[in-house]
C-alpha cells in the first residue's frame, strides 16, 4: 500500500493526463493562462523551499529559469537538436529529459552560484543571485548562437497541459516529501536558528545548499516548460521584476507553506492578467503591495496558524 | 603608457562615484546590519533632482557656482528622501527579524524604480551640462575637466565624512552604536536620531554620485541606478562591509578593474567583471580587504 501523499500525487497525475487529453476544448487563451498558473505554482514552490523553509533569500529564480529555458531551448531547437532528431524517439517521449536537462542545467549553475555565497551567514546571498539574475542576462545577451539579445525563437509548442501540471504535482509533492523527511528538519531548524543548528552539529551549510540546487533544478524545469509554451525566449524576458513576481507570490501565500503559496499563485497570475491593460503601473502596484504586507502581515495573507518550526513546544 | 595612464584616469573618476554610493551601503550597513537596496535608486533620483533643477527650477548653469548648487540640492533631497524611506518603511520592522526589512528594502527600490518610470517617464533623458567643460592636455594625455571636477568633489566629500564620522559628536554616536547597539543607547545615545542621521548622510552621498554619475554619462533614465548601484555594493564587500576606508578603496578598485577590462575588447561582459569579483571575494576573503571578521556571540 503506497504512503497517502504518494496516492494524492498518483491522482493528480492521472487527473493532469485526462484533463490535458481534452484539453483542446478549453479556449486557447485560457488554456495559455492556466499553463501559465501552473509554471508560476513549480516556480513559487521551488523558491519557497529556499526562501520559506530554509530562511534563506534568493533574488535569482528568473535566472535560473533563463538558464533552463536556455538549456531546454538549446536541445529542441538549438545546436542540440542534432541529437534530439538522431534519436529518432518521438517528441513527447524525449520532452520530459529535455526539461530534465534543463533542471539540472539549472542546479549545476545554481551549485556555483550558491556555494561560495551559502556559507557565509546574512545576506550576501540576496545579493549574489540578484547580480547572477543581472548577469546571466549579459552572458544570453552575448552568446551569438543562443540567439544573442534577439532571443530563441521558432521553439515547438511541446508544453502540454499534462506535462505543465505533471510537473508541478511533482515540484509539490517533492517540496512536501523533503520537508519532511531528514533533510526538511535542517532546513526548518537553519531557518529558525541558524547558529543554534549550527551548535546542534548540523552542517548547515549543506542544507542550505541543497535547498538552493533543488530549487533552482524545479525553477530550471519550469523554464523548460515555459519555453515550450511560449515558443519564443529572449534574455530580457527573465528579468529581476520576473524574479520579484515570484517572491511576491511566495511571500503573499506565507513563506513555508504549501497551500498558502498555491492560492496565492492563482490569486496573482489571474490578478496581473486582468492588470495587463495597466502595464508598468502593475509593477507599482506589486511593491507598493510588498511594502505593505510586511508592514502589516509578515506571514501572508493566507495564514492562520504559526509557522512549521523544526521543534515544536 | 599613455593609454595606461589615460584608463587610470578614467578609472580613478568611475571608482570615485562607485566609492561615493558604496560608502552609503557600508553606513547602513553599519548601525542596522542590512543591505539598503533601495541605495541605488536614491543614487537615480540625485541624478532626476538634478535634471529637474536645471530644465524645470531653471538654475542658471554653465559656471561653478550654478552646479555646485544642484549639486547641493541633489544631496539635501536626497537626504530627505533616504531619512523618509527609513522613518516610513524600515523603522516599524526594527525588532523584526532582518529578512523582513530586507524585503521591504526591495520594496522600496521596485516603487521608487517604477514611480519613477511613470512620473519621469521610462526613456532616457539627456542630463544637462552643469559645469564648464575644457579639455586638458599633457603630452598625449586628454582628460576632461568633468573628470578631474568628479574626483575633487569626491575627495572633497570623503574628507567632509571622515571628519562627520571622526571628530563631531554625533559621528562618535555613530561609531558607538555600529559597535553595540544596545550599549550606545544605555550610555545616553538617541539610537533612532542617529539611526536617521547616518541614512540622511548615505543617501546625500548617492545623490552627490547621481549627480557626477550623469556628468560623465549624460544619459539618464529611471532605472540607471540598479547597474552602478551592484557594482557599489560590491566595492562595499570588497574593501569590507562597515568599513569606510574599505569602501573608499574597493569603489577605486572596482572602478580600475572595470574601466581595464572594458579596455581590452572584453567590453561587453564588463558588467559580469564585478560579480565575478563579487564570487571571488565571498570564497577567499569574506570580511573584505579592510574588514576585521567578526564571530557571532550567543
Amino acid at each position: 500500500m503506497l504512503p497517502r501523499s504518494q496516492i494524492v500525487l498518483l491522482i493528480s497525475l492521472i487527473t493532469a493526463g485526462i484533463i490535458s487529453a481534452s484539453s483542446s476544448r478549453i479556449d486557447d487563451y485560457i488554456l495559455d493562462v492556466i499553463l501559465g498558473i501552473g509554471i508560476n505554482i513549480i516556480l513559487a514552490v521551488s523558491l519557497n523551499l529556499i526562501n520559506g523553509f530554509t530562511g534563506q533569500f534568493s533574488l535569482g529564480h528568473a535566472g535560473f529559469m533563463a538558464v533552463g529555458a536556455y538549456a531546454a531551448g538549446t536541445l529542441t531547437t538549438g545546436p542540440g537538436k542534432v541529437w534530439f532528431d538522431a534519436s529518432g524517439a518521438s517528441p513527447a517521449l524525449l520532452f520530459p529529459f529535455v526539461l530534465f536537462a534543463g533542471g539540472l542545467t539549472a542546479a549545476v549553475v545554481g551549485l556555483a552560484v550558491g556555494a561560495p555565497s551559502l556559507r557565509l551567514k546574512g545576506d550576501y546571498l540576496a545579493i549574489v543571485t540578484l547580480g547572477f539574475g543581472e548577469i546571466i542576462k549579459v552572458i544570453l545577451q552575448n552568446i551569438e548562437w543562443l540567439g544573442g539579445s534577439r532571443g530563441m525563437v521558432g521553439i515547438p509548442s511541446y508544453t502540454s497541459f499534462f506535462w505543465c501540471f505533471g510537473a508541478a504535482a511533482v515540484t509539490i509533492y517533492a517540496a512536501w516529501a523533503l520537508v519532511n523527511s531528514t533533510l526538511g528538519r535542517g532546513f526548518l531548524a537553519v531557518a529558525d536558528d541558524e547558529i543554534a543548528a549550527e551548535a546542534m552539529g548540523l552542517n548547515t551549510t549543506r542544507y542550505k545548499i541543497i535547498a538552493f540546487v533543488t530549487g533552482a533544478f524545479f525553477a530550471g524545469i519550469a523554464g523548460g516548460l515555459y519555453a515550450h509554451l511560449k515558443g519564443y525566449i529572449s534574455p530580457a524576458g527573465f528579468d529581476f521584476n520576473k524574479s520579484i513576481e515570484i517572491v511576491v507570490m511566495v511571500i503573499l501565500g506565507g513563506m513555508g507553506r504549501h497551500v498558502g503559496v498555491v492560492i496565492a499563485v492563482v490569486l496573482l497570475t489571474v490578478l496581473s492578467e486582468k492588470l495587463r491593460d495597466f502595464g508598468d503601473k502593475r509593477m507599482i502596484v506589486y511593491s507598493a503591495l510588498l511594502i505593505l504586507l510586511m508592514l502589516t502581515r509578515p506571514q501572508g495573507l493566507f495564514t492562520w496558524k504559526p509557522a512549521r518550526k523544526a521543534i515544536t513546544g | 603608457m599613455i593609454e595606461f595612464l589615460q584608463q587610470l584616469i578614467n578609472g580613478i573618476s568611475l571608482g570615485a562615484i562607485y566609492a561615493l554610493i558604496a560608502l552609503g551601503y557600508t553606513m547602513v550597513y553599519g548601525v542596522l546590519r542590512f543591505i539598503n537596496f533601495a541605495h541605488s535608486d536614491v543614487f537615480m533620483l540625485g541624478a532626476f533632482v538634478g535634471y529637474y533643477a536645471v530644465k524645470k527650477l531653471g538654475v542658471p548653469v554653465g559656471g561653478l557656482a550654478g552646479g555646485l548648487l544642484v549639486l547641493c540640492l541633489a544631496m539635501s533631497i536626497c537626504a530627505i528622501v533616504g531619512i523618509l524611506i527609513e522613518r516610513l518603511a524600515y523603522r516599524p520592522l526594527r525588532s523584526r527579524p532582518t529578512l523582513s526589512v530586507l524585503i521591504t528594502a526591495i520594496g522600496v527600490s521596485l516603487l521608487l524604480q517604477n514611480l519613477g518610470q511613470s512620473v519621469f517617464g521610462a526613456n532616457p533623458k539627456a542630463f544637462p551640462r552643469l559645469f564648464p567643460e575644457t579639455n586638458l592636455h599633457l603630452g598625449q594625455l586628454s582628460i576632461t575637466s568633468n573628470q578631474l571636477l568628479v574626483i575633487a568633489v569626491s575627495l572633497v566629500l570623503l574628507a567632509g565624512l571622515h571628519f562627520i564620522v571622526h571628530r563631531t559628536k554625533t559621528g562618535t554616536a555613530m561609531r558607538a552604536l555600529s559597535f553595540n547597539a544596545t550599549a550606545s543607547s544605555l550610555v545616553g545615545i538617541n539610537n533612532d536620531r542617529i539611526i536617521s542621521f547616518t541614512f540622511g548622510l548615505g543617501s546625500a552621498l548617492a545623490g552627490a554620485g547621481g549627480i557626477l554619475y550623469a556628468m560623465n554619462y549624460p544619459s539618464i533614465d529611471p532605472l540607471m541606478g540598479t547597474m552602478p548601484g551592484l557594482k557599489a555594493f560590491v566595492a562595499a564587500v570588497l574593501g569590507g562591509v562597515g568599513s569606510l576606508p574599505g569602501a573608499a578603496l574597493g569603489g577605486l578598485l572596482i572602478g580600475l578593474i572595470e574601466t581595464f577590462v572594458a579596455g581590452t575588447g572584453w567590453s561587453t561582459y564588463r558588467d559580469a567583471v564585478a560579480f565575478a569579483i563579487l564570487i571571488l571575494i565571498l570564497l577567499l576573503r569574506p570580511a573584505g580587504l579592510l574588514g576585521k571578521s567578526r564571530s557571532d556571540k550567543v
